[in-house]
Formats: structure tokens, sequence, C-alpha cells
């Protein structure tokens, strides 16, 4: 699969979609329209964050995925899987069973992605010792969090640390493996179970990488059903060999406080991405001193929140917390162990450079923007400012930016059109036809059995 | 916001502050931080202008009854009035001296008071001018000019 730029996996089902506004008051970084009466992501905004899909209440985004079928093109299978997956399964099956039922699926090889831990836990310290670099210095750990910052911080891009992330680490473990196997690397597919959208883009369109090095993306949902069909209730071969590498830090790095605790004498974890975005504001500002080390991710409970995941979130964190007690600590697990060249794997954890991608600028001409900017600010001053979503944007601000860009009409605002038409500049029923444009005509219709009536309740 | 033509374009702004509002102090260099953000002016000096203008705020909180922010862009740079009613500074050079304050004890437990606010504007603006009287008021007038 080659690295497709800005690749976003979420789509919106025309057939599910209500136009019911709840998602675009959820997004972030205001990515998203109401336009006749669907839900429309703009992709140069999006940052993958996943609020939208939590929003929904008729579940009508959905994630596109890899075939799964695709992995018989190649000899060796490889899973590469975060440890929360672990966690969603029913306490009475193992890991042992578990890693069964991967390989009943299809798969050869079988590889958590947190192992080995201590290289990237190095990596990282390596970075933070340099004191050139801005501190506080923010994970690049979550996708979407790094997105968000390229877009709406981009002054903060240089805070970011430039390593990569645990898949990446044992993407690039689990092919020096199999070569060392004796396999040939175009005979080795490695296909990513993701637990969330954030990573299916920076597998597919990694930041400051032309190509990935994953072959497939399968959602962690999705194998999850297909492990359980396949699952067996008695205790399987042994294969702990495959979990050599694991490490209790490894187990709990995707979970919050996973990275903080490791980094820097002081150091803060946030998750969920409004809290995030809060913080941010106030880092850009200056306000935040001394800090060494910021771990931030868009979901609550970090991974084990993921919108693909199956459990519930804080089952997942007691389940995780359990396991990795009974593995050792990173530092215990030998060199010999890891067989591979440990040098060379570093390596490959260092990332060039991160750019900032700013998101809400008016333009490259400063005289332009600033007099579009001041007309958005006019018109802002006729508008209710009751932020209802009605006119298909997140609120009053909004649409009158989207005006000034030619997104969107003043008749767009209903509030707006009433007065109209009490000053009998429009008629009612002019008025009533651009609601009717903007949600679709059936929108108002008494009919108990229309979209968003029947069981899809909120 | 409001804009002006004349031979320039001026985007306008204006805020007004509350003596001893410390949870609100912030909000206009946000709102500032924010238009800047969407002019695309870069970074490093949107944080000086932010720093500067937050410094002037909370003097504004911390010292003075209420106060206002005008600000005022152009083209090529950004001018910052922070004007309040209030005590007025007596000595305004050694006010401006680093670790100078008169903060009060209130003021210090809530983590402000280190003298450093107005080295700090002074560090962070391409020109700096203060004017106060005593018994009436203080007005800060900073510029950053854009790159
Ligand atoms: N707007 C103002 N009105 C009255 N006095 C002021 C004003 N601004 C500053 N001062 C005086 O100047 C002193 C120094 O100001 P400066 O901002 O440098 O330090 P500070 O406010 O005391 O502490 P810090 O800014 O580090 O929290 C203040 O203690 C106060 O006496
Ligand atoms: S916190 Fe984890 S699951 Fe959530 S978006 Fe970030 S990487 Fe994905
Ligand atoms: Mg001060």
């Amino acid at each position: 699969m080659s690295g497709l730029p800005n690749y976003h996996a979420l789509k919106v089902d025309a057939a599910k979609c209500i136009g019911c506004t709840h998602c675009m008051k959820a997004c972030p970084t205001e990515a998203i329209r109401v336009i006749d009466g669907l839900a429309v992501i703009d992709h140069e905004r999006c940052v993958d964050c996943g609020q939208c899909h939590r929003s929904c209440p008729t579940q009508a985004f959905y994630v596109e995925q890899d075939d799964l079928t695709k992995i018989r093109a190649f000899k060796y299978r490889v899973i590469l899987f975060p440890s929360i997956m672990i966690g969603q399964f029913p306490e009475k099956y193992n890991e042992t069973q578990i890693y069964s039922g991967l390989k009943k699926v299809g798969f050869t090889h079988v590889f958590e992605v947190e192992q080995p831990i201590q290289l990237l836990l190095d990596s990282v310290n390596e970075y933070l010792r340099n004191e050139e670099n801005p501190k506080p210095a923010i994970s690049t750990y979550c996708p979407a969090i790094v997105r968000l910052i390229q877009g709406r911080y981009p002054s903060l891009t240089e805070n970011l640390i430039l390593r990569k992330a645990p898949h990446d680490l044992a993407a690039h473990f689990a092919i020096e493996r199999l070569l060392l196997e004796g396999a040939q690397r175009e005979e080795i597919g490695l296909f990513y179970a993701t637990p969330c959208i954030a990573k299916i883009a920076s597998v597919k369109s990694p930041v400051g990488e032309r190509e990935s090095i994953v072959d497939g993306i399968v959602n962690m949902n999705h194998l999850y059903n297909e492990v359980m069909k396949v699952i067996s209730e008695v205790e399987a071969e042994d294969n702990s060999e495959q979990r050599q590498n694991l490490s209790e830090e490894g187990i709990l790095w995707s979970q919050t406080r996973g990275e903080s605790g490791h980094f820097g004498s002081r150091s803060i974890a946030i998750d969920g991405i409004h809290n995030v975005v809060r913080f941010l504001e106030r880092l850009e500002n200056d306000q935040v001193k001394g800090v060494d080390f910021l771990e931030l991710r868009a979901c609550d409970q970090s991974c084990a929140g993921g919108i693909l995941l199956t459990g519930n979130r804080f089952l997942t964190v007691e389940k995780l917390e359990r396991r990795a007690k009974r593995y050792p600590s990173a530092k215990d697990i030998s060199e010999s162990t890891i067989r591979v060249d440990i040098e060379e794997l570093k390596q490959k954890l260092v990332i060039d450079s991160i750019s900032p991608k700013p998101l809400f600028i008016f333009g490259k001409d400063r005289v332009k923007a600033m007099e579009k900017m001041t007309r958005a600010q006019r018109i802002v001053c006729s508008l209710p400012g009751i932020d209802c979503g009605a006119c298909g944007a997140p609120n009053c601000h909004a649409l009158a930016e989207d005006m000034v860009n030619g997104k969107a009409k003043m008749s767009d605002c209903i509030f707006l059109q009433q007065m109209w038409e009490d000053e009998g500049k429009i008629t009612a029923r002019k008025a009533l036809q651009n609601v009717q444009k903007k949600w679709g005509k059936d929108r108002f219709k008494a009919d108990c059995n229309k979209r968003g009536r029947r069981n899809e309740g909120f | 916001m409001e804009g002006v033509w004349g031979r320039l374009f001026i985007l306008k702004l204006i805020f007004s502050i509350q003596g001893g509002d410390f949870t609100h102090a912030g909000h206009p260099s946000s709102e500032v931080k924010k238009v800047l953000k969407q002019l695309d002016i870069d970074g490093k000096t949107i944080k000086n202008i932010v720093i500067a203008l937050y410094e002037a705020e909370v003097n504004v909180v911390a010292h003075a009854w209420r106060g206002t922010v005008d600000v005022e862009i152009d083209e090529s740079k950004i001018t910052i009035l922070v004007s309040d009613e209030g005590p007025g500074i007596p000595d305004i050079e050694q006010a401006m001296q680093a670790g100078f304050s008169t903060a009060s004890k209130q003021v210090r437990e809530m983590g402000f008071g280190a003298g450093m606010g107005l080295p700090n504007m002074k560090k962070n603006t391409d020109e700096l001018y203060i004017e106060s009287e005593v018994g009436k008021g203080t007005t800060v007038k900073m510029v950053n000019n854009f790159s």
C-alpha cells in the first residue's frame, strides 16, 4: 500500500446519516458541515480524532479497511496489534488462546507492537537529553494529536518529539526477525490491527515519510469478531516465545500515563481531545512553565477508549493493569532475546522533521485576509449568537467565516430569514424553500418512520 | 472588531479588563492570538505579542481598578494600547527593573508579583511606551512589527 497523502479512513453513510449536527458540534477543528441534510467532512481540516464517530446517534460513520484476504498473498503473514487488544477479550480466554485464534484467522506470526519498548524509551530519552530541543517536548504517540498541533497549534510543531510510535518499532522489529528466520522481504506481509482511525491515517500516510511499511490495516473490532469465531475453549499450544520482548511498560504504554511516567522530571498526561485543546491554548500562550514532557492523547482513557475497540474502556484499563503485573520490567529483558541489530532498529525510530500545516488561516495575502476577517466579524454582529447549527455550520462564527470564504449565504441562518420575512424582504414560501434546500424536502414532514425517528434513538 | 480603509487597512479589536479578576485575565491575549493565527503571522512573533499582552493584562488585574485593551493591526505591525484607571506608577524607571514589585501578599500567593512583567514586556516587543499619572492611571503602548 503506498502512502497516500492525507488519507482519511472515515466515511459517512448517506443512508444512515440524519444530519442531526451532533458530529458537527463535537469536532475539535470545525471540520464538519451539514450539506443537503448530510454530514460532510472537510478532509483538509480533519485530524482523525474520531469524535464525530463517537457522537453519532445512528452509527452513520464507518471506517474503511483493507480486505483481510489480502494476507493470503504472503508467505509470512504478520499481525501487529497494540496490547490493548488483549484486554478486549472475555476473561476466560488467556493470551495463549487469543494468539492461537489469530493464527487460525490466517496469520503466521503474531506481534504485540509495544516491544521491545526499551528501544523506544531509550530513543525518546536521548531526544530529551538534547538541550536544543524545545521544552516541553510533546509525544508523537497519538497521531490525532500530531495533526491537531500541526493544524491548530502550528507554532508548537517544534515541540513534537521526533520519534516514531510503537507500531513502527514493531513493524521494523518483525521484519528483522523474519529476515533472520530466512524470509525474503517480499514474502513478508505486515497487517496492523488498529484501535482508531488516527493510527490508520498515520500508517497509510506517515508524517514525514514517503511510504508505509505496513501492507494492510484491519479494524480491531473486525479482527476481534473474526477471532471470536474460531477461538478455542481449550488451552492451546505454547506460544509464549512470541511475547519474550513484551514488558510491563510496553503493555501500559498505550494507556494514560503510559509514557509520561518515564520521561522528564516534570511531566503531564492529558487524555480527551477537548482537554488537550484547552491545555494547548495555555501552552501556546506560554503560560505553562517548567514542564519537560507532555503525553497527549485524543481519546478518553487513551487507546483503551479508541473508537474501534469492543470492550468498555475502564474494564480494558483494569484488565491490562493486571496483565502488566505479570510481565518483567523492560530493562530486565536481555538484549540477547531481541536478537536483531539494536542500533539499526533505533535508527529507524527517528523522524527527520514534522512541519506545521496551519488550518485556520484566511489565505496568504495579509491585507485580503484582514479584510475577510473584518467582514466575517461584521456578519457575526448580525447573527443571533445562538450557535444552533441549523445553518449547517457548527456555530455563528463558523458560518460567518464560511460566508466570506464563499461557502455559505446569509439566508442559511434561519433566524435572519425569519426577520427578513417579517420585514417583507422575502416570502414565506421562499424561506421554506431555502431551509428545504439545506435539510432535504422530506425533513419537515410529520412522519414517525422517517430517518432518525425509528428506534434510532438519541 | 472593525476594519477601516485609509491609506492602510486597519483591523481593530477592543476588550475591557476588570481589576482583581484573575480568572479571566488572558482573554484578550487569547483572542488576539486567534486573529494573528488566522492572518498567518509567524509563530515566534505571535508568541512575543501574546506574552507581552498577557503581562500587561495581569498588571491591570493585579495593580489597577479597570482597564481597556485597544488593538490595531495593519499589514506590517500590531499596536496594542492597554490603559487603566488605577494608582499609577510613581517611578517608571524603577518599575521597569527586573524584580521590582509592589504586589500585595494576596497577589503573590496567586503566583504573580515576581517583578518580571514589565521587563518581559520590554523583551517581547519592538517598542514599549509607558505613561502614568499617580492616582489616575497608566497607559502602556506596545508595538510589534511583523516579519
Ligand atoms: N498598570 C499598573 N498600575 C499600577 N502599577 C503598576 C502597573 N503595572 C506595573 N505597576 C507597578 O510596577 C511594578 C512592576 O511591575 P511588573 O509587572 O514588572 O511586576 P509585578 O506585576 O509586580 O510582578 P509580575 O509581573 O512578575 O507578576 C508593580 O509591582 C507595580 O508596582
Ligand atoms: S488515543 Fe490512541 S486510540 Fe485514541 S486517537 Fe490517539 S492513538 Fe488512536
Ligand atoms: Mg506584572
